[in-house]
């Protein structure tokens, strides 16, 4: 074998591997690797003439890409949305994607200067949003806010949301987010069995805890929660920290202030939580059930209580024996709060957003304003369930027990209803922060550690260059 | 080889190597440059930070533990599967009774193959998702209810930060087993059967027959296999993402370096980061690997 036409096996596979890489990875390696190039094609659309009804001068033929979330609360809504945009632009062409792995599915859209007109920033593997916000690749807002309203003439769409929608839009100084949905915390019950047993929501903390107790006596664990899952129990926590120390406690958490969760009110919930595991109040075994396990097990009548968001009774719709119903409850006060009982934590959420580098810029912003119509927002509540941060869009509409009681809450509370933002600007802190209230609920840390680990994350975030700071307004 | 066919052969092998360039070797060399930039992830500009993320690396603690938790993985996983699997194929190959017609299995083995191997058909996140309804937190799980009955009592399982770490290595023993089994089994069927026969005349005990024939002779494929079974512990990404608490909970006690760099790259906007730790995992496994293959060589038994 070593005539010289032979080549042996080693040397020929070696030549064909460098030969091989050099063909394509002469383009590969250098042109197409996951960052893609800088690459500045989007025009941004619109450039017709701005009118009252058209304020950011769409091109009634421009295409549009919406991306849409496709959770809890499905897409067929963003469709009928679709259809309204398509009404007043009927030479446009539409694509849409309803689909759950969104930064999968995006992220090489966003590093090769093609991304879509409006996404629905949602769900586990949504887009890091203060890194795009970071990075200046989200569209302002602003002219959106400052448009006239689609219902009423000489209104803007500013007056016609709710203000905690403006709060929840900024991003490093500039309103970026459009969060679409409002959400209402509480911990709920099945108003059914309060009713048979003489039961209601406890008021105090010493009724709270007197009302678990004769629960208990029945046989049913007074509370579940989502142990997997560990920031539903830290939310009644907060809850009742807020609630406790007024909204002050939880402004200086959200901009990681120094010994923000050392702060009195937080060590006082954190004991009450503490308190709760300790008298055998939890239901057995919560501590490694996930959202659907556990919100089953209570559906099925094994504890009286579950913490969590609005969303409760339409994700648990299909296990949810026919006669139960779903009631929102306050957290009870603890000793000494500054909050009345019946105020909550609400949420403006389902972020959706425009690119700054969109090919349809001024497209996605009018999608927006349209989503911002009453008509709009109430197909929204219709098909959803949920009320949405349009003012006044669920009127007349046929709400379930969730849906009233929720709506009751929002109403009660008022200007005390409270709002936290640090786990959305501060990605980097949501993750270790649920661990830690995980580590409370199951009781193997004290008040004072729970106060001290929390502290250190949040001096951690603070301490990090690479954090971009954000601040309440 | 004549030239013609030269470029025949080639023009197979380009494709595979093609593919193979674009799908493996250049996402390694980008990692690589990536580790010293400060790219988010999900943007077109970013800078060279040289060896900042190395350094920040060195003093993370997350990452760390996560280090520390494959370690653990990285002894405990080849060295449970392949005792395992090595007993039964044993068993399953020369465990039954020597008769005329020489050295068999016990009965049924045929049947215990396939069940044993069965998980290497599930899906990873499958496997998952049947084993953490089964070691269920509750008094009334699966686990629990049996182990009362046996007046072992109760256990949170994947809930407790003791133990949540031994169980995500369980299910991945349980899932490993089968594969090593049916691997170890076709080795020992290639010993020949004259051997085991010669040995047993000569009055060797099941026992000496294992250790001084099959253990031996068998060495090349454990060898192969620990090096298979160690890059699986220095990965372990999918289980803990699907049965864990956070994941990686609770309290980091079940964290692993996928993990760390699924959440940086993805959740925490920081793929350059994420891309540091993906080089130092690189090394690792590459060191691990040449490590293992080095210090477990032996001369090769012909026969």
């Amino acid at each position: 074998m070593t005539t010289p036409d032979n080549l042996s096996r080693r040397l020929f596979l070696q030549r064909a591997a460098v030969g091989t890489l050099l063909a394509t990875g002469g383009s590969t390696l250098l042109s197409a690797c996951a960052s893609g190039g800088s690459d500045d094609s989007g025009s941004g659309g619109g450039g017709a003439e701005q009118t009252a009804e058209n304020p950011f001068g769409v091109k009634s033929a421009d295409p549009l890409d919406v991306v849409i979330f496709k959770g809890g609360y499905g897409d067929d809504y963003a469709k009928a949305h679709e259809e309204m945009y398509k009404k007043k632009y009927p030479e446009t062409t539409i694509k849409h994607a309803g689909i759950t792995d969104i930064t999968p599915q995006l992220q090489p859209r966003f590093n090769g200067g093609n991304p879509p007109d409006v996404i629905d920033n949602s769900g586990a593997s949504a887009l890091p949003a203060s890194t795009l916000a970071t990075s200046g690749q989200l569209a302002d807002l602003t002219q959106l806010f400052d448009a006239a309203s689609i219902d009423e003439a000489g209104k803007k769409v500013r007056d016609s949301i709710e203000p905690i929608t403006l709060e929840a839009a900024q991003l490093s100084g500039k309103p970026l987010l459009l969060n679409y949905v409002l959400t209402v915390y509480a911990i709920w019950y099945n108003k059914p069995l309060f009713a048979k047993n003489g039961w209601e929501p406890a008021k105090t903390w010493q009724e709270f805890l007197d009302l678990c107790e004769e629960i208990k006596k029945t046989g049913i664990a007074p509370m579940a929660h989502q142990g997997k899952h560990p920031y539903y129990i830290g939310q009644v926590m907060m809850d009742m920290a807020v609630k406790h120390g007024g909204h002050d406690v939880i402004k200086a958490i959200d901009e990681l202030e120094p010994n923000a969760w050392k702060h009195e009110s937080v060590k006082a919930a954190a004991e009450a939580i503490l308190e709760i595991k300790g008298k055998g109040y939890f239901m057995q075994g919560t501590e490694g059930l996930d959202h659907i396990q556990s919100q089953t097990a209570w559906n099925q009548g094994k504890a009286a209580f579950i913490p969590s968001g609005s969303w409760l009774e339409n994700e648990q719709k299909p296990v949810a024996p026919k006669d139960f119903e779903t009631t929102a409850a306050y957290t009870p006060l603890l000793d000494g709060s500054k909050l009345p009982v019946d105020c909550t934590e609400i949420a403006a959420g389902e972020p959706f957003i425009v690119p700054e580098k969109a090919k349809n810029k001024a497209g996605g912003l009018e999608y927006m304003r349209i989503m911002l119509s009453k008509e709009a927002a109430g197909k929204f509540t219709e098909l959803t369930g949920s009320p949405t941060v349009v003012k006044g869009a669920g009127e007349g509409l046929k709400l379930s027990p969730g849906a009233a009681s929720s709506g009751a809450l929002l109403k009660s509370g008022g200007d005390n209803n409270w709002t936290t933002y640090f786990a959305a600007w501060y990605s980097t802190m949501d993750k270790p922060i649920r661990s830690v209230w995980g580590e409370l609920a199951a009781a193997r840390i004290t008040a004072d550690e729970f106060c001290a680990r929390a502290q250190k994350i949040a001096d951690d975030t603070a301490k990090d260059p690479k954090t971009v700071k954000q601040t309440r307004t | 080889m004549r030239h013609g066919s030269y470029r025949f052969v080639a023009s197979f092998l380009a494709i595979p190597l093609a593919l193979y360039a674009i799908f493996v070797i250049s996402p390694f060399v980008q990692a690589f440059y990536y580790s010293l930039t400060d790219w988010t992830g999900i943007s077109p500009d970013f800078k060279f930070v040289g060896f900042d993320n190395f350094q920040t690396l060195a003093h993370d603690t997350v990452f760390r533990q996560a280090l520390g938790h494959n370690l653990i993985l990285l002894i405990g996983l080849p060295l449970f599967t392949i005792f395992f699997a090595l007993v039964f194929a044993y068993l399953l190959n020369v465990g039954g009774r020597a008769n005329t017609a020489g050295v068999q299995g016990v009965k049924g083995n045929g049947f215990y193959k396939l069940a044993f191997f069965l998980p290497q058909v599930l899906a990873v996140p499958v496997i998952a998702v049947i084993w953490s309804t089964v070691m269920t937190s509750t008094d009334t799980g699966l686990a629990n209810s049996v182990t009362k009955k046996l007046g072992l009592g109760t256990s949170e399982f994947l809930a407790d930060p003791d133990i949540a770490l031994y169980c995500v290595m369980w299910v991945l023993i349980w899932g490993s087993v089968g594969f090593y089994l049916v691997l170890f089994n076709a080795a020992m069927s290639g010993i020949p059967k004259d051997i085991f026969e010669a040995a047993i005349i000569d009055g060797a005990g099941r026992l000496s027959t294992f250790f001084r024939i099959t253990l031996p002779l068998l060495w090349d494929t454990i060898q192969t296999s620990w090096v298979y079974l160690a890059i699986i512990a220095l990965d372990a990404y999918a289980l803990v993402a699907v049965m864990t608490a956070g994941p990686g909970g609770p309290d980091n006690s079940t964290q692993v370096m996928g993990l760390q760099i699924a959440d940086n790259g993805f959740q925490y906007g920081r793929a350059g980061y994420a891309s540091a730790m993906g080089v130092v995992l690189f090394f690792l496994t590459l060191i691990i690997a040449a490590v293992m293959l080095r210090a477990t060589r032996r001369d090769r038994i012909e026969y």
